[in-house]
């Protein structure tokens, strides 16, 4: 299944910010939870990740730290702020009333076929 | 492995290249390719399979890099540089463009100079109308070049038809200093105007804000460059001209005025297709001069607590003052519009903040003293002016130190600091406005 462009760019900051929110983390251990948690399903070019942490930064949501873990290499951590957390329960407010419209409206459809089938 | 060293070598210094992507970025990207490689090879692919794959996932250069360049402290343009490098036949039919708009703002106001009685007299309709004559084309200018629709260039042309009818019917005693003010506030109130067709109408985005407070910064030292430039022309011309008899002064008479008012639209032309050149520029001047009046300002506390508040506080002073904090503002706006944001606090920051901090206290000083001026010999025009355009700065300036204090403790993001610049600057051009329309009449228009 191919996830719509514009959905994926939609999901892109709760995720990111949601991600970050179990935990400090690194680009690509953040690319990788992504696809671990759609199955390979959302399907992100790597690089497009960077400009979004950016924009994360500047915004004040995340703070940013290079270190050296004790083995391992050089990397950007990133760790969510109080600010990212309550933008993070805004998207979060706002995806669940889409998706619970969403959800209402097939689960009517569901029944009306179902009934109809039977019939 | 060494093959794949050399392939990631190779492909870091081609990225590097990018203007959008800084060294950080670069670095970031490589452990990020690094580590998408080890996971590849651990899990069966040769070294080389795994860099392309690598490679591939990355995604594509070019859309990378315009995506970290809008990400960028809104610099759009390089945006256009990248997507569109190597028109050079647009390049061109712009030239044009800005110079017809120069020659018609040179042209209009040579006719005005002419109907004012120049060169035996001068009216003083001219002085008051002279931004009239010559920030229209700007606007003009800029809603041709973003292509503004017809409702949008209408609403950029209403203001400068209200404040003209405004100024005109107004029925200024002659010379007086509401007349004055007006001729020095109409420029700064329809500087903001020009605002709207500069952002393509979309005023409200704080990003486009700051790109109009850049294109101020960088139009400003242009025009100075340009005015520099042709000072010197017009020595040498004045020297070439003495022997022949001619009157240079007469000459420069003729010249001066409308190359001034043409150079307006060439400084904007300049500032909007030469950025790369100008664009170096104003960091380097910002670092220059914030710590050269850091210095000043806080040897000017020390002089003042030492020496004491004397008796020779007149009332041009509050006027010195407020150019020394719109030097300050503008210093701390250009240093915040060309900072790079995800930066953390340097110690650039520090020094601004010690600079906004010690203009801030000479102010207060200043402001007692004066207010108790006031308090003794009334309210003026001029007095009323002054001090307004004070307080306004002062609560700009006191915003900036509070928020950039923060910033550099850590409590704070420059997110905010630029927040605040961009929702305060209306207030600048509502002043401006408040002081054109409404002083006046306030005042008896004397």
């Amino acid at each position: 299944m191919q996830i719509d462009k514009d959905l994926v760019a939609a999901s892109a900051t709760p995720l990111v910010l949601a991600i970050l929110a179990e935990g400090e983390s690194y680009g690509y251990a953040i690319l990788r939870r992504v696809r671990e948690l759609s199955n390979g399903e959302l399907d992100w070019t790597d690089g497009m990740l960077y400009p979004l942490l950016h924009r994360l930064h500047r915004l004040g949501y995340v703070t940013t730290e290079w270190r050296t873990p004790p083995e391992g290499r050089r990397r950007r951590y990133y760790a969510v702020t109080d600010g990212g957390r309550a933008a993070l329960a805004e998207h979060r407010r706002q995806w669940e009333t889409v998706t619970r419209a969403l959800r209402g409206i097939w689960r009517g459809g569901d029944l009306l076929s179902f009934a109809f089938g039977r019939a | 492995m060494e093959q794949v060293e050399l392939e990631i070598a190779e492909w870091r210094a081609f990225i590097g290249q990018d203007p959008a992507l800084d060294g950080r970025d670069v670095e970031e990207l490589e452990t990020h390719l690094r580590d998408q490689i080890a996971d590849l090879t651990t899990a069966g692919l040769a070294p080389d399979e795994a860099f392309l794959v690598a490679i591939k996932r990355m995604g594509r250069l070019d859309e990378l890099s315009r995506e970290f360049a809008s990400e960028q402290s809104g610099r759009l343009w390089r945006q256009s540089v990248i997507a569109d490098g190597g028109e050079q036949e647009q390049a061109d039919s712009r030239w044009v463009e800005a110079l017809v708009f120069a020659v018609a703002a040179a042209a209009t106001i040579q006719i005005a100079r002419l109907a004012a009685g120049f060169p035996t007299e001068q009216a003083s309709w001219l002085t008051l109308n002279a931004s009239l004559f010559v920030l229209p084309f700007l606007a003009g200018y800029f809603a041709r070049r973003r292509g503004l629709q017809m409702r949008d260039s209408l609403l950029t042309a209403a203001p400068f038809l209200v404040s003209a009818v405004v100024i005109n019917f107004y029925p200024f005693v002659a010379g007086g200093s509401t007349e004055l003010l007006v001729a020095a506030h109409l420029p700064v109130a329809l500087w903001f105007v020009v605002t709207y067709p500069y952002t393509s109408g979309v005023v409200r985005s704080h990003e486009r804000r700051m790109d109009f407070v850049r294109f101020t910064g960088e139009w400003f030292i242009y025009y100075v460059l340009i005015a520099l430039g042709g000072g010197v022309l017009l020595a040498l011309t004045a020297f070439i001209l003495e022997p022949t008899g001619v009157d240079a002064e007469r000459v420069i008479d003729w010249v001066l005025p409308p190359a001034a008012a043409g150079s307006v639209i060439v400084a904007a032309w300049l500032v909007e297709s030469k950025q790369r050149v100008v664009e170096n520029m104003a960091p380097v001047l910002t670092m220059l001069f914030t710590p050269l009046f850091a210095v000043m300002l806080v040897a000017a506390i020390v002089v003042y607590v030492v020496t004491g508040l004397g008796d020779a506080f007149d009332r041009d002073l509050l006027g010195v003052f407020d150019a020394l904090l719109v030097v300050v503002l503008g210093l701390v706006l250009y240093g915040i519009s060309a900072r790079n944001p995800s930066a953390s606090p340097g110690w650039m920051d520090r020094i601004q903040l010690v600079a906004v901090a010690s203009a801030l206290v000479l102010d207060v000083m200043v402001l007692g003293a004066m207010v108790s001026r006031i308090g003794e010999l009334g309210f003026t025009p001029n007095r009323t002016a002054a001090l307004g355009l004070n307080v306004l700065l002062l609560m700009s300036l006191a915003g900036t130190a509070w928020l950039s204090a923060r910033f550099l403790t850590g409590h704070s993001t420059f997110n905010r600091l630029e927040r605040w610049q961009t929702s305060y600057l209306p207030v600048f051009g509502v002043w401006a406005a408040a002081v054109v329309v409404i002083l006046p009449p306030l005042f008896g228009f004397i």
